[in-house]
């Protein structure tokens, strides 16, 4: 698209290390072939996944207007850039940044390829990533080559590939912290980047660092492989090593990672993540994506099955001199201390000042230096402020930010005598927002935004949300501002929902015969303990209602809280009954013709749809009959959860199976509606009806919702843990959105609606 | 000198905090009719982001935007494909991108006055750091074009054109007049 794409190549010649160079210009050569229709869809769309050029919503060329859906007319219909993937439609670039961190170079390359292949916008994810949107399919060599040539690569960003190694953005400062996990970070991202072994995974596969247990920066529990660092004394010398985990994972249904290895020593890290890639890929899921990530094999096989088979592949492997030099190197070159003395810190100034010193800046462990998080709104900066933030940084830093997993910017090794002339340079750059990692700061994917997979306006929803809580902020109770609050677009978690006091991620409701964008509730996730455990939806409430749902719970919370008492604590102690009652009435919607708000989402005024498919025919009162049906099916997951709540495992997990299977009968019923009650009929016949002829496949995950169904009656008679009945009441909970999604998809409305 | 994607922001004369909210349906309504030269593909909500996009209208050919960017409210146009003619040609479709704009937006009732399109300046820039990198060469090869598109669209002497040389932006120049632009006699002028 750019004119001066073929000019790049030649401009950076020698700016570039060789074999990143190389692997750009055969990415450059496949999109040649593939224009030329001399490569196969589906294997170029593998190709640039792996080099972090992703799709976008809408690049199948249909986009829903708000009345009907439409053909984007973009002037190359062919070739496609995979399955049902418009050449032309603008994409997703993904750009890894390995532990978070840049420095003032990069971050100007980042502002430059904003403007010039994006919308002038760079956002910061929830793994570190930055990614930019609309970026067209010709320019992206030109960009990697830009960002090469600053030491950045978009390999494996996104695909079945190893991605971005995160790691706490305090490390190597964090008064809490074992040691500095940074230099091992470097070293297992160098040494896994192309690895062969890394090349054959049915899935993707995501490592963390920490360097405590205890706080939330790494969130090594909801990783494939979360390493913790720890210390311990041998012969009086302190000795290094990793708690290791292995298998964690939030997506649909979200797996605490295993322990794999209390005290991995240090040197034993590559060699180990290499062993553990290389049983993933002999042994992970191909076929079915949804069970292919290695929390599946890990659940399968057993922690100590899985771990016995990982240290035999070890003792097999050759040695490899890169184990021991990567680590070496990373060591060596680990050292970004200040270099000038460190003075006091000045306490006076304006109130925004003071505010923002409460809430943005915590000390270092090194005595006269401190942290300063850059609170940035849904993860976004503009041009300008990325390359103000490289000048901050030069000027108040050794030339180094990290981005943080709550889409935040942290400047480390910052004097505290220079914090007011810093608050001075970030609120001239308009990055002086106080209340970092607090209720303001929402975090939000991208959901209907931008990705293809959003079913709500995460976005739209954590703007208003962040908006209106900032205007109240000042007087809220401590309590208040210290929950967390995290948005997803769907079940895929990118929003990182279960880890939140508050967690909400988007669904449809049918109301009417009406589309209606709604939210689940998920309430009693841990952020703390590199997310201790994960939160369960309790209701699916009306996108437009969320705020007086966030306002309700943080009164009640205030008002009714013990001395001390978490969120998490409280949730608990009130019990999921209580807290859906004091929800219900936010649940109703009143009908279309009464008030529309609620049939658009946050921030698109179009009338909500997720389908571009046409209404089919009238079922009149059987439609009726199935919204009943699901409705009900809902209600028993929520009693499943009462269950569990009580300590009573057997019975939650026998009421999900039920919920399933009343969800399936309820679908079965438009088509047959003397459908029989033996629950082996309902799985015959929602096989035949549904499975086989595909219509419960969601668009995106395919047969795998229907799959839980089936997983669930096959294991009927099992008995029941804690793990497995809270599994099955999240895989209920998915199976009845399926049947929602297929309903919708279904087009079916009650007469009065079409009339 | 052959240049491309033109960039092009129209300052607008405003006072304090203007809403942008209600243009995100009249955009969605542009997406749906189609109603610009290019592919439009969808909207963007940036009220977020301080001194950012504002509102954007994604297009395949070009975006179309009421941005903050520098604390400025301005209509802005970014051409992304490329453009034949000569670069006068580019300037001119621009500009008449621009107008246009400023136009369908007064005539939207929607907008009922709250957004005033009186202006005395654009910045006229190129967004492609390699084709017009931010130098004093980029504008003294530049300078006789804007010059001759300055002087057909305002007449000579009416107007001030003033580089914007940070060396870490994009190229662009300040064009100035001393009196509000004449909206419907440029975009007359301006007709293929
Ligand atoms: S959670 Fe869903 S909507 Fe959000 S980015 Fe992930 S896949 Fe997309």
């Amino acid at each position: 698209m750019k004119a001066s794409n073929h000019l790049w190549k030649e401009r950076l010649a020698g700016d570039i290390d060789e074999p990143l160079n190389r692997e750009i210009d055969i990415f450059e050569t496949e999109i040649d072939l593939r224009r030329q229709e001399k490569v196969d869809e589906r294997l170029f769309a593998e190709t640039r996944l792996r080099r972090g050029v992703y799709g976008q919503r809408y690049d199948n060329g249909q986009r829903h207007d708000g009345r009907v859906a439409r053909s984007l007319e973009y002037p190359t219909a062919n070739p496609t850039k995979g399955p049902n993937t418009l050449w032309d439609a603008p994409g997703m670039q993904r750009i890894k940044i390995p532990y978070g961190g840049l420095n003032g170079a990069q971050l100007e390359v980042m502002a430059e390829l904003a403007e010039e292949y994006s919308d002038g916008i760079a956002h910061v994810t929830t793994r570190q990533d930055f990614q930019l949107h609309y970026v067209h399919m010709e320019d992206t060599p030109s960009l990697m080559r830009r960002l090469g040539a600053v030491g950045i690569t978009t390999r494996e960003a996104c695909g079945n590939s190893v991605r971005n190694v995160t790691a706490c953005p305090f490390s190597g400062v964090c008064p809490d912290e074992a040691f500095n996990v940074t230099p091992y970070a470097k070293a297992l991202s160098r040494f896994l980047l192309g690895h062969p072994d890394c090349q054959n995974f049915g899935r993707k596969f995501k490592p963390a660092f920490s360097g405590c247990s205890q706080h939330a920066c790494g969130l090594t529990s909801m990783h494939d492989l979360g390493a913790i660092a720890v210390t311990r004394r041998e012969n009086g010398v302190e000795v290094r090593g990793f708690e290791l985990y292995v298998g964690g994972g939030l997506g649909a249904v979200p797996y605490q990672a295993k322990l794999f290895d209390e005290f991995l020593l240090p040197e034993q890290l590559l060699p180990t993540a290499q062993a553990i890639a290389r049983v993933f890929a002999r042994l992970g899921e191909k076929k079915n994506r949804a069970r292919a990530r290695i929390k599946f094999l890990v659940h399968d096989l057993g922690i100590e099955k899985f771990k016995a088979l990982v240290l035999e592949e070890r003792d097999r492997l050759p040695e490899d001199p890169r184990w021991k030099q990567y680590l070496s190197e990373a060591l060596a070159a680990s050292g970004e201390e200040s270099p000038q003395p460190a003075g006091d810190l000045s306490e006076s100034g304006s109130p925004e000042y003071r505010q923002w010193l409460k809430t943005n800046v915590r000390p270092q462990k090194q005595t006269g230096f401190v942290v300063a998080t850059i609170t940035l709104p849904l993860g976004d900066i503009t041009a300008d402020q990325l390359r103000s933030l490289a000048d901050i940084a030069r000027r108040f830093t050794p030339d180094t930010v990290r981005t943080t997993v709550e889409q935040n910017v942290v400047l480390r090794w910052v004097r505290q005598c220079d914090l007011a002339e810093l608050f001075q340079a970030l609120e001239s750059a308009q990055l002086a927002r106080p209340g970092a990692s607090n209720v303001v700061d929402v975090v939000a994917c991208p959901g209907t935004d931008t990705c293809k997979l959003g079913i709500s306006s995460s976005r739209g929803l954590a703007a208003e949300l962040q908006h209106r809580l900032a205007s109240k902020s000042a007087e809220m109770d401590q309590a208040i501002q210290d929950l967390h609050i995290k948005v997803s677009g769907c079940f895929n978690s990118c929003g990182q929902h279960h880890i939140a006091d508050l967690g909400f991620y988007g669904v449809s409701r049918k109301v009417g015969g009406y589309a209606v964008p709604h939210f689940q509730v998920v309430l009693g996730g841990q952020w703390t303990q590199n997310a201790g455990s994960y939160g369960l939806p309790i209701v699916a409430i009306p996108s437009k209602n969320i705020p007086e749902v966030v306002s309700r719970l943080g009164e009640r919370y205030v008002s009714d809280r013990n001395q001390g008492e978490s969120f998490q604590d409280f949730i608990k102690r009130t019990g999921k009954l209580q807290v859906r009652k004091l929800l219900e009435d936010l649940a109703k919607v009143p009908g279309y013709e009464t008030d529309r708000s609620n049939f658009s989402d946050w921030g698109d005024p179009r009338e909500y749809s997720i389908s571009d498919i046409g209404k089919g025919e009238c079922a009149g009162e059987v439609v009726t009959a199935v919204e009943f049906d699901l409705a009900a099916a809902e209600r028993q997951v929520f009693e499943a959860q009462v269950f569990a709540e009580e300590g009573d495992f057997q019975q939650a997990g026998e009421t999900a199976r039920g919920a399933m299977l009343h969800a399936a009968r309820g679908l079965i019923k438009i088509e047959f509606l003397d459908v029989p009650d033996d629950r082996d009929e309902v799985v015959k016949e929602f096989r035949t009806r549904y499975f086989d002829t595909e219509k419960i496949f969601d668009p995106f995950a395919g047969p795998k919702f229907a799959n839980y169904f089936f997983a669930a009656h096959r294991s009927s008679g099992n008995g029941h843990t804690p793990e497995s009945s809270r599994r099955l009441i999240e895989e209920a909970q998915l199976f009845i959105e399926a049947c929602h999604g297929c309903f919708n998809r279904m087009g079916l409305v009650p007469s009065a609606a079409t009339a | 000198m052959e240049i491309q994607h033109v960039n092009l922001k129209l300052h607008l004369r405003h006072s304090g905090v203007v809403d942008l909210e209600p243009l995100i349906p009249i955009f969605h309504d542009w997406v749906r009719e189609q109603s610009c030269e290019e592919t439009l593909v969808d909207v963007a909500d940036y009220r977020h982001v301080p001194a950012g996009p504002g509102i954007l209208l994604v297009g395949h050919e070009a975006d179309y935007s009421l941005d903050w960017s520098d604390n400025r409210l301005g209509v802005r146009y970014n051409r992304k494909a490329r453009l034949g003619g000569a670069n006068q040609d580019r300037f001119r479709q621009a500009l008449r991108a621009v107008l246009t704009t400023c136009r369908k937006l007064e005539e939207d009732g929607r907008l009922e006055g709250k957004l005033g399109f009186e202006s005395r300046e654009f910045e006229l820039g190129v967004n492609d750091r390699l084709l017009a990198p931010n130098n004093e060469e980029t504008y003294a090869s530049l300078s006789p074009e804007i010059g001759c598109f300055c002087d057909g669209l305002f007449g000579r002497n009416n107007y001030s054109a003033t580089h914007q040389s940070d060396p870490r932006r994009r190229f662009s120049v300040l064009v100035q007049t001393p009196f509000p632009m004449d909206r419907s006699r440029l975009l007359n002028d301006l007709s293929p």
